[in-house]
């Protein structure tokens, strides 16, 4: 009992750090035959506008440290990947993961969209829609509905729900906190006052089967190790966002911020490997705007996201060579440092790409160097790679999806951008 | 378009227009539902949640403290009493602003007025991504919004765009012309050269006024940004600590062209003017009109309703009064079927209001809403809480508002008739299905709760 309190109490940090959890597909969908089957999905979407320049630097390219000034990764920060690109420091799991040829990076992508706009840009990269207002469905829930057999439900974790999840295929939820006995009395009073609501009905259900999930998932983890011992005291004190922290507790902050987000990601991955549990899963990652003191914050945000992937590579065990994950953000920013320590909304970014199953190989896409005439408007790194060709080549290759469901249903008038193929 | 009974237009307008129905309220409206809500409207504003200090002063604090905690690092104890003391008092006093603001919600007699500021507050969003803006996001409320919000529009947007709090939460008190004297200084001198921060002037354009549809490309931000230049907060030895200050050699000078005009005005004048046009444009209309309607009538806004409230901008010169009074006139407002599903914040507010209690302490509040994905003064964006009911219906959300509901319940029911609490809250909101769970149910408790969660009250 007292094991899972104290995994509750370290979630509850996770939703106060800005991470949240959603994923889909139920228990009809994983009773499908075969080795795709068990083919699972994670998509970590980095809101705010993330800045690739500091996830995968590339400290090989000539004009990369003068147009960074201070907020550069020097060559001896860098974890090194090739001659032109390491990662950020801060992102050890990720590079542990490269080198054993589970991890790439495609450091010049976008999505269509390009008003540098966060709630515009966030909309596109959810949507899968050529533009914004195209659409109103997520094209992982539309994914699901190519997939899955007509019964397939969903599962989302947190306490809202993101649009990548919305549409026609029925998506639970579940975040961190006190259960509800799903066979009490109110609940089942409820259900029935819900009935003639179209909203509250479906969710209302969805919810109380999702309790049952987390019993097992957060009680029967494998075991993490927890770095230092969590006073259960000291938990309001987490919950306030690390830039409120002063100083000296931010390092402790931070440390103990990490252990949430590995422990949220190892709790998705505990929904993920049990038997009928959920194959697609999307993880939302906030505060990457960086418009000033960039290089402290994207610290605490690298480190979070590293902790995450980390908490979910060792969660799924065997499971991860049957698991892709994607974290993408809505766009990169400027190639220039602005004037207060930070950079303004941009173009193109990395994503990262991991799994055990990935095929080994160098970066994705190509880079078109920060030489002043190939920056996009004389501003960004010039993207090289629709985010959508991306999540093409990972839905056909790595979960079967059908190719024509894929150009007509997930990813609508896409034709401009190809599937990236033989990445597993 | 018909309007329903008397009985449920008072239903409707203590339940959607306001905060959730007190004991009595919907009584009081039922003579006159459109006369009880526009009597709530008043040139002064919405009401202040509390006095005290203002953001001077918490700013003046926050100051102190890091000030305090950087002798106590170089003395070699971060960790010092005093400076925890400091900290501790500014998250307290956050707090105490929060709370207050809760308490004016559920005990007001006018909470349609409280509706509107919060609307507005939304609106013009700042979060608590720094002590200090944390500090100072309750002040915020109390001095650029609530006085505004029944004025013009073009106030309110001055207002926030010039008040500490916006000014450091998007970053703005840091932007420096590149050829503005003050950089010329820093690269004469061999300092680290300051720069332009485009991001308040982004999100004026795309959140606060004509919106990301209107057409306007990088170079109108960047423009924008230039004009802004100059709009920051006073440090300790300026001559207005702490509040507002137009720092002239942070400008950037000559004329700037913004959405096709063009502004030759020298230091302030220059922003000031790109805002008042921002502010008359039909962009903005179109964009403010279909909030409002979002808010208070459908998530999918109805365009005849979209349409005259556009048209009421413009003809009052943005008016947030007569958008007030031209929104209770509006038949769209009052159908029946409430569409609108309460965000957290309302929903906890409302559940006060209807047994006529208000939140005793904020340890009692900031867990539930946090828990709800509604942290006190932390919006994830500079857009806001969101407003639609996909968003807040979510499985998860649905088993903890029924956590709260039972908690609540249990400290409140036994002193309740249940059946009357489904009336005064609900009036004539109120279904057969509801009233029979209600009367059927095994105990208070129950009764309460299961009150809580109907979709009657759930929704607006």
């Amino acid at each position: 009992m007292t094991a899972q309190v104290s995994r509750r109490s370290l979630l509850l940090q996770a939703a106060g750090l800005g991470v949240s959890v959603s994923f889909l597909g139920g228990s009809a969908f994983a009773a499908a035959d075969g080795p795709m089957a068990r083919r699972k999905m994670v998509v970590v979407i980095c809101r705010g506008g993330m800045d690739g320049l500091t996830v995968s630097p590339p400290i090989g390219d000539p004009d990369y440290a003068a147009l960074r000034g201070a907020v550069a990764v020097t060559p001896d920060q860098a974890l090194k990947l090739d001659g032109t690109f390491g990662l950020h420091p801060a992102l050890e799991s990720v590079h542990a993961l490269a080198l054993k040829g589970q991890a790439r990076v495609a450091p010049a992508i976008a999505s269509p969209d390009r008003a540098r706009s966060h709630f515009e840009a966030q909309d596109v990269l959810e949507t899968g829609a050529a533009q914004v207002y195209g659409v109103s469905t997520g094209w992982l829930n539309r994914t699901l509905e190519v997939l899955g057999p007509s019964k397939v439900e969903g599962l989302s974790v947190g306490a809202t729900a993101p649009l990548i999840l919305r549409g026609k295929v029925q998506a639970a939820s579940w975040s961190p906190g006190k259960g509800v006995d799903e066979t009490g009395r109110l609940p089942t009073l409820l259900q029935d006052l819900y009935k003639a609501d179209p909203l509250m009905g479906p969710a209302f259900a969805r919810g109380l089967e999702t309790e049952v999930m987390a019993q097992a998932a957060t009680t029967a983890l494998a075991p993490t190790p927890v770095s230092a011992p969590m006073s259960p005291g000291a938990a309001p004190q987490v919950m306030a966002p690390p830039a409120m922290a002063p100083n000296a507790q931010a390092i402790a902050g931070q440390r103990q911020g990490r252990e949430a987000a590995r422990k949220l990601g190892a709790t998705l991955a505990g929904f993920m490997v049990q038997e009928g549990g959920p194959r697609i899963a999307a993880v939302s990652l906030d505060g990457w705007d960086t418009h000033a003191g960039q290089v402290g914050q994207l610290n605490t945000r690298l480190s979070y996201l590293d902790a995450v992937l980390d908490g979910l590579n060792t969660g799924l065990g065997d499971a991860w060579r049957d698991t892709v994950v994607v974290a993408a953000t809505e766009f990169g920013r400027t190639a220039r440092a602005n004037g207060t320590g930070g950079t303004d909304h941009g173009t193109g970014s990395t994503a990262l790409v991991l799994g055990g199953g990935l095929k080994p190989g160098g970066i994705i896409g190509d880079w078109p160097t920060l030489k002043q005439e190939a920056l996009f408007e004389n501003r960004d790194v010039r993207p090289t790679l629709d985010m959508r060709g991306l999540f093409k080549g990972v839905l056909a290759d790595h979960m079967g999806v059908d190719r024509a469901a894929l150009e007509t249903k997930v990813f609508p008038n896409s034709a401009d951008a190809k599937a990236v193929t033989g990445l597993v | 378009m018909s309007l329903p009974s008397n009985d449920m237009m008072a239903a409707i307008a203590a339940t959607r227009f306001g905060l959730g129905a007190r004991p009595g309220e919907i009584d009081a409206a039922r003579g006159d539902p459109r006369g009880f809500l526009a009597a709530q409207i008043r040139p002064e504003g919405a009401d202040q949640p509390r006095g005290g200090e203002g953001s001077a002063q918490r700013l003046a604090q926050v100051s102190d403290y890091q000030m305090q905690k950087r002798d106590a690092k170089m003395a070699g104890d971060p960790k010092s009493p005093p400076v925890r003391d400091l900290q501790k008092d500014l998250r307290a006093q956050a707090g105490d602003d929060f709370l207050a603001r809760a308490r004016l919600g559920a005990a007001t007699d006018a909470a349609f007025r409280e509706r509107w500021a919060l609307f507005w507050a939304n609106h013009f969003t700042v979060s608590s991504t720094s002590l200090a803006v944390a500090a100072v996001a309750g002040p915020f409320e109390q001095e650029a919004i609530r006085p505004h919000v029944f004025g013009r529009f073009e106030d309110l947007l001055v207002a926030s765009s010039t008040h500490p709090a916006m000014l450091l939460y998007l970053d703005q008190a840091q932007s420096l012309g590149p050829d503005s004297r003050a950089a010329q200084y820093q690269r004469k001198t061999g300092k680290t050269a300051g720069g332009l921060n485009e991001n308040l002037a982004r999100e004026i354009l795309e959140l606060h006024t004509v919106g990301v549809d209107a057409g306007y490309g990088q170079a109108d931000v960047t423009e924008f940004a230039r004009a802004m230049t100059g709009f920051s907060v006073g440090r300790p030895r300026d001559p207005s600590p702490h509040q507002f200050l137009f720092r002239d050699n942070a400008h950037e000078p000559g004329a700037r062209t913004v959405m096709g005009r063009r502004y030759p005005q020298d230091g302030q004048a220059q922003a000031l003017a790109v805002m008042r046009d921002l502010a008359a444009s039909p962009h903005t209309a179109r964009h403010v009109a279909t909030k409002l309607a979002a808010h208070f009538v459908s998530d999918v806004p109805p365009p005849a309703l979209v349409a005259r409230l556009e048209k009421t901008y413009l003809d009052s010169n943005g008016r947030l009064d007569d958008m007030a009074r031209a929104l209770v006139a509006a038949p769209e407002a009052w159908d029946p079927a409430p569409v609108k599903f309460k965000t957290p914040y309302e929903f906890a507010i409302s559940t006060w209001r209807a047994v006529d209690a208000q939140p005793s302490g904020i340890d009692k509040l900031a867990p539930v809403l946090t828990g709800l994905g509604q942290k006190p003064f932390s919006p994830p964006s500079p857009k806001g809480w969101a407003d639609e009911a996909q968003v807040w219906c979510a499985p998860d959300a649905l088993i903890k508002r029924l956590r709260f509901s039972e908690g609540f319940a249990a400290v409140v029911a036994d002193r309740l008739d249940p059946n009357l609490l489904a009336q005064t809250a609900l009036g004539a909101r109120l279904t057969p299905p509801v009233a029979k769970a209600v009367a059927r149910a095994e105990t208070r408790r129950e009764a309460v709760a299961l009150l809580l969660m109907s979709p009657e009250f759930q929704r607006r």
